[in-house]
């Protein structure tokens, strides 16, 4: 029923025997799981945002009337935390304007327009690597930094700064995770089932680079055709001495970063630290298919694979999509012909967002899109009520917070409390609303709050700023004038020091005239 | 359209299926109580729900809030909850304060559901033995002999519940007895030591595990109030962490205390199976709204009510003590919650 002496465990020091603590289980809807990959037909349009990763936008390179290849470099990275964007097909460049991206704020983000040519003609500049243990590690960097890859488990953090070598932190252990475990996504899963090879060779290829001596692939209990298939593809490949499959018990979220890594190997990633500082790389099963792709086939990232699944969804499907292709066009090839009381949702049901619109294109990110009817996603969002205090959103929650309490502080706006009551340790999963009963958007609040905080400190720093701007400037001025006044000063000392001589030797002359004068006279008056 | 933050699922639980699982849970010691005190319980137990639901429903109405509330479930099982620590003498118009007090002041007052720093229930009884401690202190003979007074005769028992025992032409000294733990604290007061106390009471561990003794309506029988607990724990509507806790710390308090004077001090197993204790540990101490959040405050809390529970039972003036020590642990409630927060993942535990 239950284990005491775990929970006790648990409960006294935070750490539990297995896995991570809290967590839930939701149910798995996975109506996709175990089907095969289709690829998604050409679309009439695809639309490239300038922004599909964490960190800086892209700058386009290309111009109206432009013809491009498949995989040719369409725009480029600003600044360290990004990498470039590339055509996903041959056609011709019509505008380039803002669009809808999946983004809550639903603000755009300009985009390039390419309307396809058919031919699907590839841009050959980069040639294959297949011989890649004996590249630099640097020159595969390079190459992984300049085939655009993001963490395409949907966090989409730049692949290419995590792969570095670092004498102070060297890699212990190279995670590769296919826990996948949102529900209704199955992309990852069926990925591991029909590419375990290039997943495998992709993270041989991060063990290189990193020299890491030890891989783990960690994959749900509830995907064991995948494991197996995984299991045997390390066998024929003669790699289960370096790596090793672990199967882990289903919970939500242990896809998350810091949870797979403490059900792995028991230990936690320091607060405000990252994985690399307890020696661990940790890359999602796609993005290390889009490694081998990138490093042994020469090819950037133009395409990947999406769970399009929902409740409203006549013939959901895995699919192998362009990026770039507008969400409505891959709907349509499921079988959906209406948009009328269907609510969609870029990502899984637990992190995931709303679209505003249907022309959002998918994304390096986009792991799946979900058709929901309207009525199923107010179910969720049942109207709040008050907190019973209950205390289920502590005991689900994997960062150990105290999400009723928090939310409370967010709600009354008291972000210094909340800041104490560790907001920023949440990862926003969602565990804490899903089981709250009284329906409280809880990560709705941290969201809100988290945004609060960064607005009051974005504000602190240009109110500090400024003024310190004005302290030294009132400094500046004030010493200048005390320069000024030193040099009046001095000027005025010189001139009554110089008067003053004057004075002493007009004195002196004067007398020397005087007495000259007195004895001319005496001479004059002695020479008669 | 309204753009909702995720999550876009959702587990289903809600107010209203907590508050029912817990009320479920109370069924075989509100059965049990039936059985023992027949017309007497069943009329209380209905009284006490109506009148809570009815203060509820004009509290809502006067404040203007959501009428929805009313069917929560919160009030209730209040009703329910305040009933069943009741003992089964007690008269209309006591009762009917007590409702009032528990909803109005105790709830309401405080801003309604999720608000209150006292458990309603637990508050008004308290009130009530403050109050009447004459009433309160005397409990009916459960399952009476023959020619006493017929529990299970509804028109003997309206009566005797609407116009006190005078009209049924009994007095109270012939339909009440003591309670083994009022007993037991007369005699030690007159220097009788425990064990003989229990002999002259005819105290019997069996009795008190199944509940035929004398008692408030839903204290007496541990066995049912198990059946409920267990069943609530098992489906996680409580979580273990301040019934296991309370009830080890009475129980280790009074082994260790009976081992170095058996004559002064009752053994364990009469501490945990007599009074109001296992109805406290599973379920009024349990009440979410005025328990610690987190894990580790639960234990501090359930800890913190047996200490003061078994001070209250040996050293204090009442000899119930359970109800007392939860409502002072109410009070500890913030400050526990401060001070005893989960470790946060990657942080070493913070503490305030």
């Amino acid at each position: 029923m239950f284990d005491i002496f775990e929970q006790l465990k648990q409960t006294f020091t935070g750490e539990s025997g297995h896995g991570f603590s809290g967590g839930i289980h939701p149910l798995q809807n996975k109506r996709t799981a175990s089907q095969n990959i289709i690829t998604c037909p050409l679309p009439p349009l695809l639309i490239h945002p300038m922004k599909q990763h964490i960190g800086e936008a892209c700058q386009p390179l290309v111009k109206i009337g432009d013809h491009v290849l498949r995989g040719q470099k369409i725009a480029k990275s600003q600044g360290y935390l990004s990498v470039p964007i590339h055509a996903s097909t041959s056609g011709k460049v019509i505008k380039i304007e803002d669009h809808a991206i999946p983004h809550p704020s639903g603000l755009g983000m300009p985009s390039i327009f390419i309307v396809p040519d058919g031919l699907d003609a590839a841009d050959e500049s980069i040639h294959p690597m297949p011989n890649y243990r004996s590249v630099d590690a640097v020159e595969l960097r390079e190459r992984i930094r300049y085939a655009g890859l993001a963490g395409l488990g949907g966090a989409v953090f730049p692949t290419f700064i995590k792969l570095v070598q670092d004498k102070q932190h060297p890699i212990d252990v190279v995670v590769l995770n296919g826990i996948e475990c949102e529900p209704w996504l199955t992309n990852d899963h069926q990925l591991m089932l029909e590419k375990s090879h290039e997943i495998i060779s992709g993270m041989d290829i991060i063990m290189h680079m990193v020299e890491a001596k030890q891989g783990i692939i960690a994959i749900e209990d509830n995907k064991p055709d995948a494991a197996l298939v995984m299991q045997n593809t390390l066998t024929e490949m003669g790699l289960d001495q370096q790596i090793r499959l672990q199967v882990l018990p289903t919970k939500y979220p242990q896809g998350g970063e810091k949870q797979l890594i403490q059900s792995l190997t028991g230990k936690q990633v320091p607060a405000g630290r990252l994985p690399i500082h307890i020696g661990v790389l940790s890359q999602n099963v796609g993005t290390s298919k889009a490694i081998y792709d990138a490093v042994c086939l020469g090819e950037p990232i133009t395409e990947r694979v999406i769970t399009v699944s929902g409740d409203a969804l006549a013939k959901p499907n895995n699919m192998r999509v362009r990026l770039g292709t507008p969400m409505r066009f891959l709907l349509h090839q499921c079988g959906l012909e209406s948009l009328d009381d269907i609510r969609l949702i870029h990502g899984g049901p637990m992190m995931g967002e709303l679209m505003r619109s249907a022309d959002i294109p998918v994304v390096k990110g986009s792991n799946g899109v979900l058709a929901m009817w309207d009525k199923s996603v107010k179910q969720a969002h049942h109207e709040e009520e008050p907190c019973i205090r209950c205390g289920d959103c502590g005991e689900v929650c994997p960062a150990g917070l105290m999400p009723n309490l928090l939310a409370n502080h967010c709600k009354q706006e008291q972000f210094d409390k909340a800041e104490d009551y560790n907001l920023f340790d949440c990862i926003e999963c969602g565990a804490c609303s899903y089981v709250c009963p009284s329906h409280i958007p809880l990560v709705h609040y941290f969201r809100f709050g988290k945004g609060q905080v960064a607005q009051i400190r974005r504000e602190k720093t240009f109110a500090d700023e400024s003024r310190a701007r004005s302290d030294s400037r009132e400094l500046r001025i004030a010493k200048e004038n005390a320069a000024k006044e030193e040099k009046r000063r001095v000027a005025r000392e010189k001139k009554e020091a110089r008067a003053a001589e004057a004075a002493k030797k007009a004195a002196a002359e004067a007398a020397a005239t005087e007495s000259e004068t007195t004895s001319s006279a005496e001479k004059e008056e002695g020479q008669p | 359209m309204i753009f909702l933050s995720s999550p876009h699922q959702h587990s289903g639980n809600s107010i209203q299926l907590t508050m029912l699982s817990v009320i479920i849970a109370l069924l075989p010691a509100s059965m049990v109580s039936v059985y023992l005190f027949g017309w007497l319980a069943a009329l209380l137990i209905t009284f006490c729900i109506s009148a809570c639901l009815l203060t509820e429903y004009i509290c809502l109405k006067v404040m203007q809030q959501n009428m929805k509330r009313l069917w929560d479930g919160s009030a209730a099982l209040t009703g329910l909850l305040l009933a069943l620590v009741l003992p089964a003498s007690v008269p209309w118009w006591m009762a009917l304060f007590a409702c009032v007090f528990a909803i109005l002041i105790t709830k309401q007052l405080y801003g309604g559901l999720g608000h209150n720093l006292f458990n309603p229930a637990l508050a008004a009884r308290v009130v009530l033995l403050i109050s009447f401690p004459l009433h309160m202190t005397v409990w009916i003979i459960p399952m009476p002999a023959e020619g006493v007074l017929d529990l299970y005769n509804f028109s003997l028992c309206f009566t005797f519940f609407f116009f006190g025992p005078e009209a049924i032409q009994q007095t109270w000294d012939a339909i009440t007895m003591a309670s083994p733990l009022g007993y037991v604290k007369t005699e030690l007061s007159r220097g009788v030591p425990v064990h003989e106390a229990l002999n002259t009471y005819q105290y019997s561990t069996l009795n008190a595990f199944i509940g035929r003794e004398a008692g408030s309506l839903g204290e007496t029988s541990a066995l049912a109030l198990l059946i409920g607990g267990i069943w609530l724990i098992a489906r996680r509507t409580i979580s273990w962490h301040i019934p296991l806790s309370y009830l080890c710390t009475v129980a280790l308090l009074a082994l260790v205390f009976n081992a170095i004077n058996p004559d002064l001090y009752a053994p364990p197993l009469f501490h945990l199976l007599a009074g109001g204790l296992m109805l406290c540990a599973f379920f009024m101490a349990t009440d979410p709204v005025s328990s610690p959040s987190s894990s580790i405050g639960k234990i501090v809390f359930g800890v913190g009510c047996g200490v003061l529970t078994w001070v209250i039972r040996t050293y204090g003036n009442y000899p119930e003590g359970a109800m007392f020590a939860v409502i002072l642990m109410n009070c500890a409630v913030p400050l526990i919650d401060y001070y005893f927060r989960p470790r946060v993942y990657g942080k070493t535990r913070k503490k305030g």
